[in-house]
């Protein structure tokens, strides 16, 4: 029976999900652009007075569904501007524009969809990208839950700037922004009444900024992968780009910050930080001569201070990603089938 | 709110849940720092005990770890490559999704299909495949399946859907059972008529006692399960040495725990003098949780259970007494599963006895992988093949 309908695991970010990208979607919508699977598509623009002109169009689309729909460090609101801006970001392009579909379950409170409206805003004009254009749909009661939205990106990407998963080269740095799964677990706190000392707070953040900056400080071609590890986390965002560049990844358990919070609440529900998603993060791969000078950029900027280099590409275990653990041992950090659930013993 | 300190936070995590559970309002709350977790995975200290074990191991042994929390551990740590080649690590029965009978799966399928009936459970047992689909295929075909992280929840949907049945899938060993007989509790005392459960709880060390009679699998020492001896107490576990002379090392789930517990059996057979030796003292005490106990047994009765893998075991399973049969599923819903089926070529009950370890089995990898499960250790995130397939994987 399973193959013939869609399941909840399907949307997980695991394996089955990619399945379905690649034996429904890229099937039937197969182009070149699609084919590259990137955060987002990066189109030419035909100039008919410049045809060499090199700025191109970066465009993307999420849809956001998360419950609770307001939590710690966020809301759905907050969370469709960032998640868009993001994905514009990590092809390296400026985002500018954004469309926001709205589809409401009746007897949604008009305040609460105001408090989430005004946090777009309030999002948009931090990451300074104005929404556009927009849809509201509104379902029986029942059809949806509470609130989902779908938003769209254009940015533009300037010359010379060219950073794609599959350009990953043997010896890069592999460096991550900060803390992992600092989202992920304050939405599964949040649903499972856990509490701590010190609340765990969503990193939710617009990551144009420190983008921009990143890309300034270093010499122009030393970027030349960029992802945010969202759902299916870390691992998940790390095996794409394995797959994606043919070479091998190698990172260092140590190395990798997680809160001790995090941390706690992850071993106490027996879930695996680094498939935790994150929604303030990202991942660079940096020529290794680019490395420090990524570094002190990425420091520098309030959503990066807590950067790392994690690890390095290599020639071995190509497509594979390998962590070496505290003790010294190594091992295989594969995607997930499916979402991680709490353990039962 | 139950405020723990940073030494027991993490290793009470058994205790905490089911407090968690059994309090009227979920709030668990960390002070300090947490520490804790940094402490149990030191490398120098790991290495110091690697070094006591291969000083001491001069023949070869064979120690089972009971419980899959340690099957998972052991693989994600990396533990198997860094111990001496004298000592090799079985996995046992200890992971509750994968040792439920396909019969007790089918079961709860149907159940799920019953009009109107809302089946609530734990996340893992909807993707165990029973004889002819899975809770997630029922799902996806009109049923009522909601996965749920604490039987608090399943209260709260029965409470929220009063005109309703509402089922909960009872499936654990003794550190789950006793928040379930707090829920079925609280149901009573609400009079929340439209709740009930399912019963598949089971014991185990009666199962530990049936791997050992069986004598299929040569075992030397056992590593013994942290989160159940919390609730049972380490005491349960004397027949190992008593009646089978087999040393016992109960142990927590970080590295260096399950490190200490075998550098202890380790010494415990070189010595030939099996006891049983607590590693996880900052959880387990000799006599348990009386509290949880107590629920348990105002609950619960000891019965048989069929066990895949080990088939029926004798009192080894935890059916609901009889003063709370109006919240049992099992008496409540007359339901005809059909025949059982099993799966062609899965040894999943092989692996749960210990008499093979998930390589070797002909599904592993090929037919049979975590997008794609055939048996439920593949599944589940205590399943020795799932943890042999995600952490397992040669890279040389």
């Amino acid at each position: 029976m399973s193959g013939d309908v869609i399941l909840l695991a399907h949307g997980s970010g695991g394996k089955l999900g990619q399945d379905l990208v690649e034996n429904l979607f890229l099937r039937h919508f197969d182009n070149p652009t699609l084919l590259k699977l990137d955060d987002s598509a990066v189109l030419p623009i035909p100039s008919p007075q410049c045809p060499a002109a090199s700025t191109r169009l970066a465009l993307t689309t999420d849809s956001y569904v998360v419950s609770p729909l307001f939590f710690p460090g966020g809301d759905i609101g907050k969370l469709a501007v960032c998640g868009t801006v993001n994905d514009l970001s990590m092809s390296g392009a400026m985002p500018l524009w954004l469309s926001a579909g709205f589809i409401l379950e009746e007897g949604l409170l008009l305040a609460e969809l105001e408090r989430i409206v005004v946090s777009m805003a309030a999002t948009a004009e931090r990451a300074g990208v104005q929404i556009v254009t927009g849809d509201t749909k509104v379902v029986d009661r029942g059809s949806a839950d509470r609130l989902f939205i779908n938003t769209t990106g254009v940015g533009l990407v300037p010359p010379g700037i060219e950073i794609a998963g599959d350009r990953a080269l043997p010896g890069d740095a592999v460096i991550l922004s900060g803390t992992i799964g600092d989202h992920g677990m304050t939405i599964m706190t949040q649903r499972e009444g856990l509490q701590f000392d010190s609340p765990l707070e969503s990193d939710c953040a617009p990551l144009n900024g420190m983008v921009g900056g990143l890309l300034e400080a270093v010499p122009p071609g030393s970027i030349r992968c960029l992802r945010d590890p969202t759902r299916g986390g870390l691992a998940t965002a790390l095996n794409e780009l394995a797959g994606r560049s043919g070479s091998g990844i190698q990172i260092d358990e140590t190395a990798i910050p997680i809160r001790d919070e995090v941390r706690g609440a992850c071993e106490l529900l027996g879930l695996d930080p680094l498939y935790v998603a994150n929604e303030g993060k990202l991942v660079a791969i940096v020529t290794p001569e680019a490395a420090e000078a990524a570094l002190t950029s990425l420091h520098a900027h309030e959503f990066g201070q807590g950067a790392a280099l994690i690890g390095r590409v290599t020639e071995a275990h190509a497509g594979r990603v390998v962590l070496r653990t505290a003790l010294g041992a190594r091992r295989v950090v594969d995607t997930l089938a499916g979402e991680q659930l709490p353990r039962i013993c | 709110m139950l405020p723990l300190n940073r030494n027991t936070a993490h290793s009470s995590v058994a205790g905490d849940c089911l407090l968690w559970d059994i309090g009227k309002k979920v709030q668990l709350v960390y002070t300090g720092n947490m520490k804790y977790i940094d402490e149990f995975r030191d490398p120098t200290l790991a290495r110091s005990l690697l070094a006591r074990i291969a000083a001491r191991s001069t023949r070869p042994v064979r120690l089972m770890e009971f419980c899959g929390g340690h099957t998972h551990a052991i693989m994600r740590y990396g533990l198997r490559n860094l111990l001496p080649p004298t000592v090799e690590l079985r996995s046992g029965p200890g992971c509750p999704v994968c040792v439920t009978a396909n019969a007790d799966l089918d079961h709860a399928i149907a159940l799920a299909r019953v009009p109107g009936l809302i089946l609530t459970t734990f996340g893992d047992m909807v993707r165990v495949p029973g004889s002819t689909q899975t809770l997630q295929d029922t799902r996806a075909s009109g049923a009522d399946v909601r996965m749920v992280y604490s039987t608090l929840d399943a209260l709260q949907i029965a409470r929220d859907n009063s005109s309703r049945p509402v089922v909960f899938l009872g499936v654990g060993f003794e550190t789950t059972a006793p928040t379930i007989a707090a829920a079925l509790l609280q149901a009573q005392a609400e009079e929340l008529e439209n709740f009930s459960v399912l019963s598949l709880h089971k014991l185990t060390p009666p199962a530990t006692r049936a791997i050992l009679d069986e004598g299929e699998v040569a075992v030397d020492g056992i590593i013994g399960p942290g989160h159940v001896t919390t609730i049972i107490g380490a005491d349960a576990w004397r027949f190992l040495p008593e009646d089978y002379a087999v040393p016992v090392a109960i142990a927590g789930f970080e590295p260096l725990d399950i490190l200490r517990a075998v550098a202890d059996l380790v010494d415990m057979i070189e010595d030939g003098r099996p006891a049983v030796a607590n590693t996880y003292a900052r959880s387990v005490t000799r006599q348990g949780n009386p509290a949880a106990l107590g629920v348990l047994s105002s609950v619960f009765a000891v019965g048989a259970a069929e066990w895949r893998g080990l088939g029926a075991v004798p009192a080894s399973g935890l059916r609901i007494r009889d003063d709370f049969a109006s919240h049992d599923a099992a008496c409540l819903f007359d339901i005809d599963p059909g025949p059982t089926r099993e799966h062609k070529g899965c040894l999943c009950g092989d692996v749960l006895r210990g008499t093979v370890v998930p390589p070797e089995c002909p599904l592993f990898d090929t037919a049979c992988t975590p997008a794609q499960p055939i048996g439920p250790c593949m599944v589940s995130a205590e399943g020795a093949c799932a943890a042999y397939y995600q952490f397992g994987q040669e890279f040389e």
